[in-house]
């Protein structure tokens, strides 16, 4: 098929447009209908992406790539490459588990599915988009149903937490575009492949009286940052995360947890680090010592929390550090690790947020002062919850520990200190993901209204089943993704260490760390 | 003065020869009781002329020795213009009549309105260009104040009367200067005798005085201060018109202007015009956030949209004008659908214009409120929306033009504004209970909504090939 990705990007689009014209009325029988719809599609769009694992070769650039003329002399342009099939397949993966864990739903249950399916449609898109403009129209839409589910189906303070995150994420996106346009116009094309070899000047200039090291390269640079830093997010404007997860309904939580994160290290990786080699080396120390602060700073954060969600936001938070700054060591192992990080907190987190979803429908409440003891009547439950509360700390067996070993040792082989500091998070993720354990479902069962909780029911044992499955895979077998995911990372990194020697930075008196 | 000049002008001669025959018909027959009628006749008429002149000319013409010009510019923002007052008629029929306002003068006045904006977009001449103006303005002074009894529909055509007289004035007086200074009133005569990038003192002065009457016609801040009352105090439909047509004639006018007359000093007026552009796109940002009614709160919106029309402009390349074009082109498709909803807000038969009455308005109109949605994010700029492909071509033209700085002072004011048009859809989706609207069961304006929401979704396969029309349009302007 020629147009696979197309195919899988917008079957669920197709199903959302299906459920908006012709689902009627809101009684039992069109909202079982509405999830059976949305459970279908999002499954066949995994199927389908399975053909493309399949076929994936491994070193082999951009495949699958489909292209049609558009507006304004841009293209419509599809394809993935190593950096981008493995969120492919990550996005088609959990959503289908998304879909089911919203299965008790009651309000407005078509809305529901419509937004979900629609963010699944532009989710695949920016992973897919070869083209700039079409990457920017997918990263900024996905905006509008998140917008939405934060806001409809929220808790109680939905409103400011939507609002946060609307104009925090968009005015770091339009500071983008404007970086955006004013790369079409040097290079003369929106396209990624051919951007990625276009070399932007790095000739130092004086704007207003400040000189500018790395010139363009220094401006695009900052304005991806901007976006994406938010996105990410990073120390210090990591504050819209906690506020949009914990008035975010359980299924939003693990869709911004597990994936709409991981679209500001896959614009990291695919923009700053591939497009602005020689601004991400001069920049690369301010981007290491602010993970280093986001991971040791969100990790003591996280101690103090006495909501459950919000405890898993920070960590969130703090596992987000390694990956940035994995990427920004600039060698194999970092950005390995960063990308095998993404994919491992995806299914990590993403479950995290489904356990806090599964007392939280029993019980109403996250508050952890309010649980104790659920050992005793929900065996099952602790299990599940114990094996992903390990695999966040990062014990080895788990993927939490391959993406977090990983970094921390491309880390080393840029800074010392850095790896340092970030290691020293380990630790405290350790204290504050047992000390919630402890809390929450150890001790004896005192509480009088927790004597009736109930074990898990068949429905989320489903959905735990293949995330438990991919967090204990991944951690025995990492190089399912790292064969995958190296070649590619191989061919960047060449083309990386390629600019930055010929830019020579030395030259212009600036100390920039070598990464020979 | 031949018969050719006439033939170029025919549109308008035979606009004007409706309205004479219009207004006799209906002063000797049944007067307002045929008003329905004429209003649909007259929309029809509109659509008429539109594809006539769209289809018909092609090339260019002058007539009058060079003081009309019938190019491609004028016909691109003629046939905006003419389906724009065309939708708002339509658009207008129920409300006005169920409140006594439907006066057979209504769809006149608009057609005589409609042609003092065509002779503006092809004047080629500071006479025909004022004549165009104020034939434009004395109708619209009218229209505001069309709801005789009502102190604020009075108030509203008095502001507005006196404060185009002022700015009447003003381009009087830049014209007169311009007059003295270049020895012609006609545009390829002062092109010629402003020179390649040097003109006198007082021709840049004539230059400056024009450009701020023609701002306060475009409602670009500091010359926006009628434009909020003026948009609060006229009856809805019509406030819907000044929103829309005018606009289109009056920015038209002014890339003319700049261009046409001034096109050797482009690096003078380019400041002029970027100062006026991040003035209005901030001020139209910040002074809606406080906005509790929703009209006022739309006439700001206005204000900053103008602010990213003259964007274009102010790069002052060909490709600047066609994104200037293509702005206002979006700009009134999704102004109509705005004020197709705004004109179905009421309870009970009477108008509501407070944001918060919009409460949970998604539970019980689940496809307008959706809408309605639509247009707010495409207003924002929130792509995949066609909004967001305006913003794009006026940024892309600044960017191209040097004028970054001015690209990033435009998208920071779009991120504040996009607060107010979430707020809209906060009260859609978000609200709690309250009283309900009931009104708006008109056909005509659910199509209208429902349509503008469409088009600014599947706008975005191709823009429904504008784009072309709109760089040929620029091409002849420009060159």
């Amino acid at each position: 098929m020629d147009n696979l990705l197309s195919i899988i990007c917008f079957v669920p689009l197709l199903a959302a447009a299906i459920l908006a014209l012709f689902l009627r009325g809101d009684d039992a029988a069109s909202q079982r209908n509405a999830k059976w719809l949305a459970l279908i599609a999002t499954s066949v769009s995994f199927l389908l992406s399975l053909f493309v694992l399949a076929d994936f070769e491994p070193g082999g650039g951009f495949q699958f790539v489909e292209s049609g003329e558009w507006i304004l002399g841009l293209n419509y342009k599809m394809g993935v490459d190593g950096i981008s099939v493995l969120f492919v397949m990550l996005t088609t993966f959990l959503m289908p588990i998304v879909i089911l864990s919203c299965w008790e739903v009651q309000t407005r249950v078509k809305e529901y599915m419509i937004a979900f399916l629609a963010l699944e449609t532009l989710m695949l898109g920016v992973f897919m988009a070869l083209d700039m403009v079409l990457f920017y129209l997918f990263f900024e839409a996905g905006l509008i149903p998140m917008f939405l589910i934060i806001g409809i189906w929220g808790g109680a303070n939905r409103i400011y937490a939507a609002f946060k995150f609307f104009l925090y994420t968009f005015l770091g996106s339009v500071l983008m575009l404007v970086a955006m346009i004013a790369m079409y116009i040097d290079a003369g094309t929106t396209d990624i492949p051919a951007l990625l070899e276009h070399t932007f000047s790095f000739a130092t200039f004086d704007l207003a009286g400040i000189e500018v090291v790395g010139g363009l390269q220094t401006m695009l640079w900052l304005a991806f940052f901007a976006s994406f830093a938010v996105k990410m997010p990073m120390w210090p404007v990591h504050t819209w995360l906690p506020d949009a997860h914990v008035q975010a309904p359980t299924a939003g939580s693990v869709v911004l947890a597990a994936i709409l994160l991981k679209l500001g290290g896959y614009g990291f990786i695919r923009f700053s680090l591939g497009m602005f080699p020689v601004a991400s080396e001069l920049l690369a120390p301010l981007v290491l010592w602010l993970s280093a602060i986001a991971i040791v700073y969100t990790s003591l954060v996280a101690l103090a929390q006495t909501d459950m969600k919000k405890l898993i936001a920070y960590s969130s938070v703090a596992h987000m550090g390694y990956v940035t700054a994995g990427i920004f060591s600039a060698n194999q192992q970092g950005v390995d690790g960063a990308i095998f990080q993404m994919i491992s907190h995806g299914f990590i987190s993403g479950a995290l947020f489904l356990c806090v979803g599964v007392i939280y429908d029993r019980m109403h409440t996250r508050d952890i002062d309010a649980y104790g003891g659920l050992v005793n009547r929900m065996p099952v439950y602790a299990l599940i919850f114990m094996l992903f509360t390990m695999a966040n700390v990062g014990l080895p067996g788990t993927s939490g520990f391959v993406g977090e070993f990983l970094t921390l040792m491309g880390m080393f082989q840029a800074n010392t200190w850095v790896a340092a500091v970030a290691t020293s998070g380990v630790i405290l993720s350790a204290a504050y993901g047992l000390w919630l354990y402890r809390r929450v479902v150890m001790g004896a069962l005192i509480k009088e209204s927790l004597k009736t909780i109930k074990d898990l029911t068949a429905r989320e044992k489903w959905i735990f089943a293949p995330l438990v499955a991919m967090t204990i895979l991944l951690g025995v077998y990492p190089a399912l993704v790292l064969d995958r995911v190296g070649p590619a990372v191989d061919d960047l990194l060449n083309t990386y260490d390629d600019a930055v020697a010929a830019a020579d930075i030395g030259g212009t008196g600036t100390e920039v760390a070598s990464t020979e | 003065m031949s018969s050719a000049d006439f033939t170029t002008l025919s549109p308008e001669i035979l606009m004007a020869v409706y309205v004479m025959v219009g207004l006799l018909l209906a002063v000797y027959t049944a007067k307002d009781r045929i008003a329905p009628m004429l209003v649909w006749a007259t929309s029809a008429f509109f659509v008429l002329i539109a594809v006539w002149i769209g289809f018909s000319g092609s090339g260019d013409a002058e007539a009058f020795g060079g003081m009309f010009h019938d190019d491609a510019f004028s016909r691109f923002a003629k046939v905006t213009v003419l389906l724009s007052a065309a939708s708002i008629l339509l658009m207008s029929q129920s409300y006005m009549e169920r409140r006594g306002l439907l006066r057979f003068e209504y769809p006149l006045l608009v057609t005589l309105s409609v042609i003092g904006m065509m002779v503006m977009v092809s004047a080629g001449d500071l006479m025909s260009l004022y004549m165009g103006l104020e034939l434009q303005s004395l109708a619209l002074y009218v229209i505001a104040s069309l709801r005789r009894d009502s102190a604020k529909s009075t108030e509203a055509g008095l502001k507005y009367f006196v404060l185009g007289a002022l700015s009447s004035g003003l381009l009087l007086y830049g014209a007169s200067l311009t007059y003295g200074f270049a020895g012609t009133t006609l545009f390829s005569g002062i092109i010629a005798a402003a020179g390649e990038g040097t003109a006198s003192l007082g021709l840049l002065f004539g230059l400056v005085f024009i450009a701020a009457g023609l701002a306060f016609k475009v409602s670009a801040a500091p010359f926006h201060m009628w434009t909020p009352d003026v948009y609060e105090g006229a009856p809805t439909p019509v406030t819907a018109f000044f929103a829309t047509a005018p606009k289109v004639a009056a920015m038209a006018l002014l890339a003319r202007v700049v261009h046409d007359a001034f096109g050797g000093v482009a690096g003078d007026w380019r400041q002029v015009i970027a100062a006026l552009s991040v003035a209005s796109m901030f001020l139209g940002a910040i002074a809606a956030i406080g906005q509790t009614n929703i009209k006022r709160l739309m006439a700001y919106s206005s204000i900053n949209h103008m602010g990213f029309a003259l964007m274009g402009l102010a790069s002052g390349t060909a490709f600047g004008v066609q994104a200037m074009l293509v702005y206002m082109a979006i700009y009134v498709v999704m102004n109509i659908g705005t004020f197709a909803f705004i004109l179905t807000m009421e309870r009970d038969g009477v108008p509501v214009l407070r944001v918060d009455a919009l409460n949970n308005y998604a539970k019980r109109e689940p496809t307008k409120a959706l809408a309605m949605l639509v247009l707010m994010f495409s207003m924002a700029g929130v792509p995949p929306l066609v909004g967001f492909f305006g913003k794009f071509y006026v940024l892309t033209a600044a960017v191209e033009a040097d004028m970054a700085w001015l690209a990033v002072l435009g998208v920071i004011a779009s991120a504040i504004a996009a607060y107010y048009y979430l707020r809209i859809v906060y009260y859609m989706y978000f609200g709690e209970e309250t009283e309900a609207l009931n009104g708006g069961k008109s056909p005509v304006l659910w199509g209208f909504i429902v349509a503008s929401a469409v088009i600014m979704v599947i706008g975005v396969v191709n823009l429904f090939g504008i784009e072309g029309a709109a760089a040929l349009a620029a091409e002849t302007l420009v060159n």
